[in-house]
C-alpha cells in the first residue's frame, strides 16, 4: 500500500460512503472496502485501471475528471478522494470545488513542487525537474499543473476552504520534526483534508 | 456444428418446454389464463441452488443462446461467444437459464400459438405484453426451477430492460444486475424505427390484420422490410464502411480502396432499380433469412414492449425513485458507436444508481460494429464481463 494512503484511512469514517476521482487499480477503495467497509465508487479512465478495479470487486465508472462531475449531487458522498491526480488535471481549482460540493469533506493528496530537490534541480541546471518521483520530461509528463504545499495552501485561503487536517510527508513518508517546520521544503507528498 | 465440439462450447443442448397454469395478469389489464415458456438451461445448479444466472434475450433472440440442437445445426445459439465452459458467463461455475419470452415466436406460447378458448391461432388477439409480464413470468419460472435468488441477471439491449425491471420489481431475488447497451427508455427516434418497421408489416397485403396463419399465408416482404429498417439501426455507419468497403467483387480492384463503403455488387452500374451496391443485398439476405424464421406479429409485439418501456411511470418520472429498493450491485456497459442506445443512456441509468445511492461500475467500450457490439467479441467487453462474474461466482460458491 501506498504509505500515503495509509495516513488518508485514519480520515475515512467506518461504513462512509466514499468517491475516488481517479481511483487507479482500485486498491485503495479495496483496502477500505475491507477494512472500513466504506461504500465505494471509483472514477476512472484507464481501461486497463478500470479491468483492475472490477478484479478486486471495486465498484468503477469510466468517466472522465476533466468533464463534468455534474451527475454527482451535492452532498452525496460522505467523503470524495483526490490522490496524486490534481497534478494532472486541466482546471485543478474547478475540479476542488466540485470535489466540495460533492462530498462532506474531501481528501487531496499532491506532489510538492516547491522540495528542496525540485528546487535545487530548477536553479543549477535550469530545466524542468525530473526525478524518480517526476520521471517524465516537460513535454511528455501527464503532471500539467505542478504546484507547491504554499500554493495549495493560498488557494484555499481564497476559495474560503477549510483546511481541517494538513500532513506533509517526505519520500519514506514520515512526518518528522524538521517537515514540520520547512513542510514547503522538505515535503514531497501534501496530504489535505478539507470541508467546505 | 464444428467438428470435434470446441471445448468451450456446451455442445448439443435440448429445449424444454414448461407449462404454467395459474393465470398471468398482464400490465394491459388483460390476462392470459394459462402459457408455456420455452427454456434452456447449461451447467449445473449448486447445492445451495445460488449460482443460476438468468439470461434476458432481446427483440430477437429466443432461448437458444448456446450449443447446437442437433450435429447438423450449423449455427450455435445466439449468444454462443459469451456462454459457455470457460467462457465469460462460464458454465462450469453457473447454472444459466435462457427462455423464449411470452409472445415470442420460438415455442412459448404467442401469436402464432394455438387460442385454447377459439381453437384458432391467437394472431393479434394475443395481448400485449411488456417487460414488466415478462419478468413476472421471468419470477414464476425462477420458482418451478426451485431458484430464489439469481446470482446475477443479464440482458443486453431490450435484455437490459429486462434486468433493470428485476431490480426494481424483485430487489431481493437477484444479487447482481448485469446491463448492455440499453436505455432507461425509448427515445422519439427509437419509437420512430420501430413505427417504420410496424407499418412495413402492416401494410404487407398478407398481413389480414394480423390474420395471416388462418389465410395460410405470410407478410414475408413487411417482415424483411422490418428488419432491414431495425438491421441498419443495430450497424454503424463505420461498420457498414469495414463490411462493404474493403472487398469489392470487382475486378477493377484499383478504384476500391476510395469506395467508402460503397462497393459495388456485379462492378457494374445497372442504371436501373436492380441491387447495385453490397449493402443492399446484404439488407436483402439478412432480411430474408429473419422473415423466414420469425413471426410478424411477434415482431410488433416486441417493438411495442420496447416502446411501453418505462420504468418511471409508477415513481413520479423518477429513474432513481424507481431503483430505491433495489439491493443488487449493477455493472453497466455500453458501446462506443452504439447509435441505436448510446452510452449516454447507459449514462443516464448510472446516474440514477448513483443518485439512489447503489453500488454502479460502469463501463464505456470502444468498438465499431454499434450496438450490434453486445453480441460480439469485443475482447473489452469479453475481459470485463468475464472478470466481473467470476467474483460473483466466488461470492455465490463460497
Amino acid at each position: 500500500m501506498r504509505p500515503d494512503l495509509d495516513i488518508i484511512q485514519h480520515w475515512i469514517r467506518p461504513g462512509s460512503r466514499v468517491l475516488d476521482l481517479g481511483c487507479g487499480d482500485g486498491s485503495l477503495l479495496e483496502y477500505l472496502k475491507i477494512h472500513k467497509d466504506v461504500s465505494e465508487i471509483g472514477l476512472e479512465i484507464s481501461p486497463e485501471n478500470i479491468q483492475q478495479c472490477l478484479g478486486r470487486g471495486v465498484n468503477v465508472i469510466e468517466q472522465d475528471l476533466n468533464k463534468s462531475l455534474a451527475n454527482f449531487k451535492d452532498k452525496s458522498f460522505d467523503t470524495v478522494l483526490l490522490t496524486q491526480t490534481l497534478q494532472a488535471v486541466s482546471y485543478p481549482d474547478v475540479l476542488i470545488d466540485e470535489m466540495l460540493r460533492i462530498g462532506k469533506n474531501c481528501i487531496v493528496t499532491f506532489p510538492n513542487f516547491g522540495h528542496w530537490r525540485a528546487r535545487l534541480y530548477l536553479t543549477t541546471k535550469g530545466r524542468m525537474p525530473v526525478s524518480n518521483f517526476m520521471p517524465y520530461q516537460w513535454y511528455n509528463t501527464p503532471n500539467i499543473h505542478f504546484c507547491t504545499v504554499r500554493d495549495f495552501d493560498v488557494l484555499c485561503r481564497e476559495k474560503q476552504i477549510k483546511v481541517i487536517s494538513r500532513t506533509v510527508v517526505d519520500h519514506l513518508h514520515q512526518g518528522r520534526w524538521t517537515i514540520k517546520l520547512w513542510p514547503n521544503m522538505l515535503g514531497e507528498t501534501a496530504i489535505y483534508h478539507i470541508s467546505r | 456444428m464444428p467438428r470435434p465440439i470446441p471445448e468451450n462450447s456446451v455442445g448439443i443442448v435440448a429445449p424444454q418446454c414448461l407449462r404454467f397454469d395459474e393465470p398471468l395478469e398482464l400490465r394491459s389489464g388483460k390476462q392470459i389464463d394459462g402459457y408455456e415458456l420455452m427454456i434452456e438451461t447449461y451447467g449445473e445448479l449448486n447445492a445451495a441452488r445460488s449460482n443460476a444466472v438468468l439470461i434476458c434475450h432481446a427483440l430477437s433472440g429466443d432461448h437458444h443462446a448456446a450449443g447446437y440442437h442437433s450435429e447438423d445445426d450449423s449455427k450455435p445459439g445466439w449468444w454462443d461467444t459469451c456462454i459457455g465452459p470457460g467462457k465469460p458467463i462460464d458454465t462450469n461455475r453457473f447454472f444459466v437459464v435462457s427462455l423464449n419470452n411470452l409472445g415470442g415466436c420460438a415455442g412459448s406460447t404467442g401469436p402464432s400459438s394455438m387460442n385454447p378458448a377459439t381453437g384458432k391461432f391467437y394472431g393479434p388477439d394475443f395481448p400485449v405484453v411488456t417487460v414488466r409480464d415478462w419478468v413476472k413470468s421471468q419470477a414464476r419460472l425462477a420458482d418451478r426451477l426451485g431458484i430464489q435468488q439469481w446470482a446475477a441477471v443479464i440482458g443486453g439491449s431490450l435484455g437490459g430492460m429486462q434486468v433493470m425491471r428485476w431490480a426494481i420489481s424483485y430487489p431481493e431475488r437477484l444479487r447482481h444486475a448485469v446491463i448492455i447497451a440499453a436505455a432507461p427508455k425509448l427515445s422519439a427516434q427509437n419509437i420512430a424505427f420501430n413505427e417504420v418497421a410496424r407499418q412495413s408489416i402492416t401494410a404487407d397485403p398478407n398481413f389480414h390484420e394480423g390474420r395471416y396463419l388462418e389465410f395460410g399465408t405470410y407478410p414475408k416482404k413487411g417482415v424483411m422490410l422490418a428488419r432491414m429498417v431495425g438491421h441498419i439501426t443495430y450497424l454503424s455507419d463505420s461498420a457498414m464502411r469495414d463490411k462493404f468497403g474493403k472487398e469489392a467483387e470487382s475486378p477493377n480492384s484499383a478504384t476500391i480502396s476510395g469506395n467508402f463503403g460503397r462497393d459495388l455488387r456485379t462492378g457494374q452500374l445497372s442504371f436501373g432499380l436492380n441491387v447495385d451496391f453490397q449493402v443492399e443485398s446484404y439488407l436483402h439476405y439478412q432480411g430474408e433469412r429473419f422473415s423466414e424464421r420469425f413471426d410478424a406479429n411477434t415482431y410488433l409485439l416486441m417493438t411495442k414492449a420496447l416502446d411501453y418501456f418505462d420504468p418511471t411511470v409508477d415513481y413520479e418520472g423518477s429513474l432513481s425513485k424507481a431503483f430505491e429498493k433495489s439491493n443488487c450491485r449493477f455493472l453497466l456497459m455500453s458501446f462506443s458507436s452504439d447509435w441505436r442506445f448510446p452510452p449516454e443512456r447507459s449514462r443516464e441509468i448510472v446516474n440514477a444508481l448513483l443518485d439512489a445511492g447503489k453500488q454502479v461500475s460502469y463501463l464505456e467500450i470502444e468498438a465499431d460494429q454499434g450496438h450490434d457490439a453486445f453480441l460480439l467479441p469485443v475482447p473489452r467487453y469479453m475481459d470485463a464481463l468475464r472478470t466481473y462474474l467470476q467474483r460473483v461466482s466466488d461470492e455465490v460458491n463460497a
